[in-house]
């Protein structure tokens, strides 16, 4: 290195020229890297100000207002986003800095229907970013869903809902166990014709397979249960997610209308079905129910 | 100096060690001594050009045929739901088995503090490849920055040759630095930096995911290698380039150099990504008949491709000898 040879007398000193040349070669290196690491933590802004915390896949390991552990632990690859059955999974933008190539969802858009089962996603994470401790889709605790325009409330305005949830052009995908148990289908294929709106419950898979495990316990040993788990009964979430129940409204009135428990795993699929536009339920991401001991 | 302390110092960024006379073995002060009394005439040099043209492109067309295809791979194991090589370059799975890049790998563990199995297994098996395969092979035949930015140089050239702009050199002891203060940055803040601006990362994400503002960053570190220095990101910052390099010390794979014919014209050292590693061939420099070229060699094969005389090849071995 030039700077080196000056500062041995033995070796013939650098010319004035070259001595420039090195000067400048130095400043500008300082000037680069400084401006690399410089630019590099200006994707801490995003977090810091909260705004790359999202809806995230079943297990993430983050607590409801802190991802840091999440954004550590993701490796930016993408695999949860290739083996979701209803591509609910994103990967986020340079614009959420530190949390670039990090999987979340958008549940208006599409949420997670859990129509994959076995949660797919945790289990191709190769960090545990999302976590393998994580079985069944009650285990999970993505978020908490708020009735958040009750007014809007189709139930609640004692109305029924006829035709296509999202409209004809909403491209969204769930899984509806009695038209095809293994391939999700889009949602503006599948009208609904209803006396009193509850898509928000109807959909709900943490209701659906409250429904079918009770269904499969009345009818109880007649048949072998062909999984261990089925057997066991563990996949069975054991408490309620939502619920359509009479409450009594502000001006007195008794109305029907959905009641979030402490069952639901904020996955969004009733934020995603709810037809009023913007919807009258969503999920909030900075409240979870404190999972059941199970 | 050892093959190994030699290429670790000019990765690290200390100029390539000048040999004293002491250190130059009888066989090759014999080939210097025969070139100083016999020196090359005009007619030699166009003698050779005559024979070999302007150098050939066999090594490039492999390498580009084997970076497109790995990245395709990518891009069409998704598209098509074939799962043959899930995930994007900073993690994966090949039919089934985990791979992890090893410098994405390192971000996670010093960020994270935690270490996964799956991980685990991935970074090795990586590791092991990549000793295999030359290590920073990972980025003249997988990288799809080292492509683009590649074409990138292609045009800072061409504009140089017309005087439009000039190559600014930066001191090549930054890049160490950088892979410190990245190392350090996600020990103590917890936050995957490097990940952030990864050129690698967000074009092997774009390719397969589609595309995103991400690849702003990545047109505007092209723009400076275009108009302002010559293949910045690889040689001065770029950490991957460093993991890489020190695993490539391990490889058997390299390239090799053969002084006797060489008529040091340099012509391997002006396509060079690297051109440090190819210190030996200034002349009186090679200090044995045969040489392997260090670790920061990223084994494109560009000076073999136009090495007139034949002097550079691929070798498999440490060390070995030819002929």
């Amino acid at each position: 290195m030039s700077e080196r040879r000056t500062g041995k007398p033995a070796k013939r000193a650098l010319s004035g020229k070259r001595k420039e040349q090195a000067r400048r070669e130095f400043l500008r290196t300082a000037a680069m890297a400084t401006g690399m690491v410089g630019f590099s933590l200006l994707g801490f802004l995003p977090v810091v100000q909260g705004k790359s915390l999202h809806l995230r896949p079943p297990g993430a390991v983050k607590t409801v207002d802190d991802e840091q552990q999440f954004l550590a632990s993701c490796i930016k690859c993408g695999q949860c986003v290739q083996v979701c059955p209803v591509e609910a999974i994103r990967l986020a933008d340079l614009d959420q800095g530190f949390a670039v190539g990090t999987p979340y969802i958008d549940a208006r858009a599409q949420a997670c229907d859990f129509s994959c089962d076995g949660l797919q996603c945790v289990l191709a994470c190769p960090t545990g970013s999302l976590n393998h401790d994580l079985d069944y889709p009650a285990d999970t605790r993505m978020g908490f869903a708020r009735l958040s325009r009750p007014g809007a409330c189709l139930a609640i305005q004692g109305k029924g809902f006829r035709g296509q949830a999202r409209g004809p052009d909403y491209r969204g995908v769930l899984r509806y166990d009695e038209i095809d148990r293994w391939n999700p289908i889009a949602v503006a294929d599948h009208p609904y014709d209803l006396e009193l709106c509850d898509l928000c419950v109807r959909q709900c898979p943490i209701e659906i397979r409250i429904t079918q495990c009770a269904a499969k316990a009345a009818q109880k040993s007649d048949e072998k249960l062909a999984r261990v788990a089925e057997q066991v009964g563990n996949e069975c979430p054991p408490v309620h997610a939502i619920a359509l129940e009479e409450t009594q409204m502000p001006n007195g009135e008794l109305r029907m209308a959905p009641v979030i428990k402490e069952g639901c795993v904020g996955c969004g699929v009733c934020e995603m079905i709810c037809p009023p536009e913007p919807p009258a339920i969503v999920i909030d991401i900075d409240k979870i129910t404190v999972l059941p001991v199970g | 100096m050892s093959y190994f302390s030699e290429s670790l110092r000019q990765m690290f960024g200390a100029e390539p060690h000048k040999p004293s006379k002491e250190e130059i073995s009888a066989e090759a002060s014999e080939v210097h001594l025969h070139k100083k009394v016999n020196p090359f005439s005009r007619a030699d040099f166009e003698a050779v050009y005559e024979t070999h043209g302007n150098g050939g492109t066999k090594w490039r067309n492999r390498r580009w045929a084997t970076l497109i295809a790995v990245n395709m791979l990518f891009v069409i194991s998704y598209y098509f739901d074939i799962q043959i090589l899930e995930g994007a370059l900073t993690a994966s799975r090949f039919v089934g088995f985990h791979m992890a890049d090893l410098n994405s790998a390192l971000q996670v563990m010093l960020a994270y503090k935690h270490l996964v199995l799956n991980l685990v297994i991935g970074t090795v098996t990586v590791f092991i490849l990549w000793v295999l395969l030359g290590g920073r092979t990972f980025c003249s035949w997988v990288c799809p920055y080292h492509l683009i930015s590649e074409w990138a140089e292609k045009l800072h050239l061409l504009l140089a040759s017309r005087n439009l702009v000039t190559d600014h050199s930066f001191d090549r002891r930054v890049r160490s630095v950088l892979y410190l203060v990245f190392a350090l940055l996600a020990l103590v803040s917890g936050y995957t930096v490097f990940e952030t601006v990864s050129p690698t990362g967000i074009l092997s994400r774009a390719l397969i995911y589609g595309p995103g503002i991400a690849l702003i960053w990545v047109g505007l570190v092209l723009l400076v290698e275009i108009f302002y220095s010559r293949r910045a990101w690889c040689r001065y910052v770029c950490p991957i380039g460093v993991t890489y390099g020190v695993v490539g010390t391990l490889s058997p794979i390299r390239v090799k150099y053969n002084v006797k014919h060489c008529h040091h014209e340099g012509d391997c050292r002006k396509v060079c990504l690297v051109p440090h590693v190819l210190s030996m061939t200034i002349k009186g420099r090679a200090t044995n008949f045969d040489m392997d070229i260090g670790a920061d060699c990223t084994r494109c094969g560009m000076c073999v491709d136009i090495c007139p005389t034949d002097s550079l090849d691929f070798v498999l071995g440490y060390g070995k000898k030819s002929q």
